[in-house]
């Protein structure tokens, strides 16, 4: 009997030998797997097991905790002008997830983040509670107040940008939302929630409009275009005399381009065409230079490309497949052309720039609990749309737009400023509301502290050009006196 | 069975081994003591009031085990009743530790620690009264009987979750008669195989290699196959038929020494599993719940999943005990049925393989007495009890982690239930009994006049 006997002893320590194999799949090979799954509320209960670490703007937090009871969640975030800073800090909501800022640099703020290893175990030693970093931005705090107190009631976005660095100096999309209201995990958070569903909401007001909603660019893709012809060598000197018909018949078409209102474009000049915004002009400029130069320049400018600032912002659109009358409305900013404010933005500082796009970025640095410096972010360069010559005679052509022609409504007294407007046409036959836009910079001596781009959605009727220089302008200029600190 | 095959058995004077039993005895109460403080002060930042009370209480149960094992069976094992007592001590703390969770109901240790109580006192019942575990044989067909009362009865009560294993007495509480039908079953499988061995093992013919058995000694196996399928449907009791049918083909096998009998119950127990499987509702879940652990079930998350990520994110080392969130599995359950998912979050990867390796090595001890025993009765009873704990742990850690699908079963000792408790002691003081047989020296030969004459034939 005691063969079998054996083999049956061996065959138990084979059940439990299989146990044993078992466990060690589940709890390290598919722990990592399991521990981060999204149904597995651990991970919420970590998040906010202890106070998240802060998003500071100027020093001062624009995030802050407070002491939940009654759930498995310790502590919810709170938010100071959450409706103004939501498009930079998101929402860190202990039902609903995080987004923006809040998800990007989550791991930073719960203190999880293998960088912090080393606070964490001195934190496990001490028995202190786990802290979470901070994460310092770039943006400016009155400028970001311009910007949005400027949106106000209008729909709209605005990114202002530091030429010199590509830091994010403001970053407002109106209608906002409170992420406070969404914070926590009770039913009036979830009433919240229910109300900011673009099904109830047409508005979308957890839309960050600055990164994530592009917009036909309109007659703000002309500067784009301007470039094109300055750096394909198209045309050489801005104030000489272009050969542009008016109206211009788009090629292989019998499809007349024409100029909005009763303005002079036949063979305008470069600067009188960019002053007046003449479509005749830049789409006979776009057609000429041809396809491949004109995708080649808008990509060097960023488009067709997410840019990541960290947090992720929508590629803007200039399509690589056109016939030539297609590549014409391209470079009036119609057709398939689409942008975010944040690309408008990279335009005017790569132009504001002396022709060096700076990559956008809105994190100066990651900081530990006890404020030493995780990591830091260094500008990069991120192409050379223009050569300097090329990107001063487009400043100047600019600054003359502000001066003389559409964009009168930004001047700032003493500073230089150059800007462009625009007005895009959308929806069936052009029914809707138009865009209103506007890209500036101010220049000083030191070079230029500001570029910003402006979007106000529900434009008046006005067609006119003028509408983008009436809605957008006002804004854009508040945002650069908020910045020169005028 | 030749003499030689013992080798367990060693010459007269062998250490009967009650000091080691001791010493592991000491650790068996310090570990849950130390476990208890270790909840209490991740809990609420303090020792436990009860600490003291439980401390002395584990001690005190474990030491009058000790002394009647010493005293009535002094060449017992002295590995399995350190290890139950640690197994036990454990659960307690776990389940006290799961207490803590208000969203989990109402106390359940103070009740666990009573049933353990009586489980203990069972244990030394048994050591006190039964002096040969060789005197269970003349209960063979009485063992059958009551085997089979118990497995038939909880189909005359209520169904609970989904399951009929319980029989709920008024006044007393309900009862799980699967757990003492495992060990009474196992008596009556080894007197009737002890009985019939040599019919069933030599009066078989031979086809394509394999010894079939006749017709008529056929019979019993189809009856018990029959018999665990009827629990299957009848008490939608995977776990429990599982661990008959396994058990008996386990005894058979070691009894008839035929391999054949091993292929005809795998066919047989994986015929009637696709059967059943495919056509029982409840059975079905369990196996969907097995393929899929991680869907959602209405948008909700299922126990099966939250137990799941229990194990996942206990990692390597765990959170510590009382530091971990087990209770999101939530229910009855997370008491008893999954309580090694707190065992694998709170205490790791590390503990987990910990808590597994005791179940194995009680469950080698227990084939290592079968082995060492001397009559054959001894060792089919030996080896279905140690079989079944195998077989339970097995079916029990495996669904709960997913290796198979999950069966309505409780980790001996570890899980909360009274049941399950008392019988595993009785279970653990009956191994400990053939044990004590199987070690205990020859008695020397009694001196004979011719003695001396011999010796001097052997000088030569």
């Amino acid at each position: 009997m005691n063969k079998p006997l054996r083999r049956v002893a061996v065959f138990c320590g084979l059940l439990v030998l299989a146990l044993l194999v078992r466990v060690n799949y589940v709890q390290f090979v598919q722990a990592d797997q399991l521990q981060n799954d999204v149904h597995n509320r651990r991970v919420a209960i970590n998040q906010y097991a202890q106070p998240r670490g802060d998003i500071i703007v100027d020093g001062k937090a624009v995030t802050g905790h407070t002491e939940t009871n009654g759930s498995d969640f310790k502590y919810k975030r709170t938010y100071t002008d959450g409706a103004m800073w939501a498009p930079v800090t998101g929402h860190a909501s202990q039902a609903y997830g995080t987004t923006m800022l809040e998800g990007v640099e989550d791991k930073i703020l719960t203190g999880s983040d293998d960088r912090l290893f080393f606070n964490r175990t001195i934190d496990l030693l001490t028995g202190k509670q786990r802290q979470g970093g901070n994460v310092v931005t770039t943006l400016n705090a009155k400028a970001q107040k311009a910007a949005y107190d400027g949106l106000g009631n209008k729909k709209g976005a605005v990114v202002a940008l530091d030429p010199g660095t590509g830091a994010i100096l403001a970053m407002a999309s109106t209608p906002s939302y409170d992420p406070s209201g969404i914070a926590g995990y009770s039913n009036t958070d979830e009433k919240n929630w229910i109300a900011l569903d673009k099904k109830n909401d047409p508005d979308d007001p957890s839309l960050n409009r600055a990164l994530r909603q592009t917009y036909p660019p309109g007659s703000t893709f002309k500067l784009v275009t301007a470039a094109a012809a300055l750096e394909s060598g198209k045309v050489t000197d801005v104030d000489a005399k272009t050969t542009s018909p008016v109206p211009y018949t788009l090629p292989g078409t019998t499809v007349p381009l024409k100029n909005e209102g009763h303005i002079q474009c036949k063979d305008a000049t470069l600067r009188n065409a960019l002053r007046q915004s003449c479509n005749t002009v830049f789409g006979k400029l776009g057609a000429d230079i041809g396809l491949k130069g004109m995708v080649d320049e808008a990509e060097k400018f960023g488009f067709n490309k997410e840019q990541l600032v960290p947090v992720r912002a929508d590629a803007s659109n200039f399509d690589t497949k056109m016939s030539p009358d297609q590549v014409a409305q391209s470079s009036i900013g119609q057709f398939d052309t689409a942008a975010t404010p944040l690309q408008m933005a990279m335009v005017a500082s790569a132009i504001a720039n002396n022709g060096v796009l700076m990559q956008p970025y809105e994190v100066a640095k990651l900081v530990a609990p006890n404020l030493s410096t995780i990591s830091q972010t260094d500008p990069t360069e991120l192409s050379k749309p223009l050569t300097p010559e090329n990107a001063q005679k487009l400043q100047s052509m600019m600054e003359t737009v502000v001066t003389e022609g559409t964009g009168k409504n930004a001047r700032i007294p003493g500073v230089k400023v150059g800007g462009k407007t625009g007005t895009a046409q959308h929806g069936v036959n052009n029914d809707k509301a138009p865009y209103a836009w506007f890209v500036s910079y101010a220049m000083t001596d030191q070079g230029s502290p500001v570029a910003v781009a402006v979007v106000v959605e529900d434009g008046s009727a006005n067609r006119e050009d003028i509408s983008g220089g009436g809605l957008a302008a006002p804004i854009a200029k508040a945002v650069m006196e908020a910045v020169l600190d005028k | 069975m030749s003499a030689s095959n013992t080798t367990t058995i060693t010459s007269i004077g062998a250490p009967n081994r009650r000091n080691t039993e001791l010493a592991l005895l000491v650790f068996a109460v310090a570990i849950p003591v130390f476990a208890y403080a270790n909840v209490g002060l991740a809990k609420n930042d303090s020792v436990p009031a009860g600490l003291l009370g439980y401390g002395v209480g584990l001690g005190l149960l474990a030491a009058v085990a000790h002394l009647l094992v010493r005293k009535f069976a002094p060449y017992a094992d002295p590995l399995m009743l350190p290890i139950a007592t640690l197994l036990n001590g454990l659960g307690l703390v776990l389940i006290w530790r799961l207490d803590q969770e208000p969203s989990l109901g109402t106390a359940m240790a103070p009740k666990q620690l009573m049933w353990s109580t009586v489980g203990v006192a069972l244990f030394i019942v048994v050591m006190v009264f039964l002096k040969d575990h060789r005197i269970l044989q003349r209960y063979t067909y009485i063992s059958m009987v009551v085997a089979l009362a118990l497995l038939i009865a909880p189909v005359f009560f209520p169904a609970v979750y989904g399951a009929r294993i319980w029989i709920t007495l008024p006044g007393i509480g309900s009862l799980q008669p699967g757990e003492f039908a495992k060990i009474i079953i196992a008596v009556f499988f080894a007197g009737y195989l002890m009985v019939k061995r040599d019919a069933l093992a030599l009066a078989s013919r031979r086809v394509m290699g394999l010894y079939l058995p006749r017709g008529r000694d056929l019979g019993p196996i189809l009856v018990i196959w029959a018999l665990s399928l009827m629990i299957l449907v009848f008490e939608t009791d995977l776990g429990t038929s599982l661990l008959f049918f396994g058990l008996f083909v386990i005894m058979l096998y070691v009894a008839t020494e035929r391999t054949s009998w091993i292929v005809f119950g795998l066919l047989l127990s994986a015929a009637g599993a696709v059967a059943v499987a495919s056509t029982e509702p409840h059975v079905k879940v369990r196996v969907t719940n097995w393929l899929h652990p991680l869907a959602l079930e209405h948008g909700a998350v299922t126990e099966t999943a939250q137990s799941r990520y229990a194990f996942g994110s206990g990692g390597l080392f765990g959170s510590g005990l009382g530091e971990g969130y087990s209770r999101l599995i939530g229910g009855i359950g997370s008491k008893s049925d999954y309580i090694l998912a707190t065992v694998g979050e709170e205490l790791g990867l590390a503990g987990l393989m910990a808590v597994l390796l005791l179940y194995g090595l009680l469950i080698e001890r227990g084939m290592r007495t079968a082995l060492a025993a001397r009559d054959p009765f001894g060792k089919l009873l030996a080896v279905g009890l140690s079989g079944g704990l195998a077989l339970q742990v097995f079916v029990v850690a495996g669904g709960v982690t997913g290796l198979i699908p999950l069966t309505g079963m409780t980790m001996p000792f570890l899980a909360q239930g009274g049941s399950s408790v008392i019988a595993n002691w009785a279970l653990v003081a009956i191994l400990l009994r053939i044990s004590d047989t199987a070690r205990r020296p020859a008695p020397s030969p009694a001196p004979s006049p011719d003695a001396e004459a011999t010796q001097v034939v052997r000088n030569q």
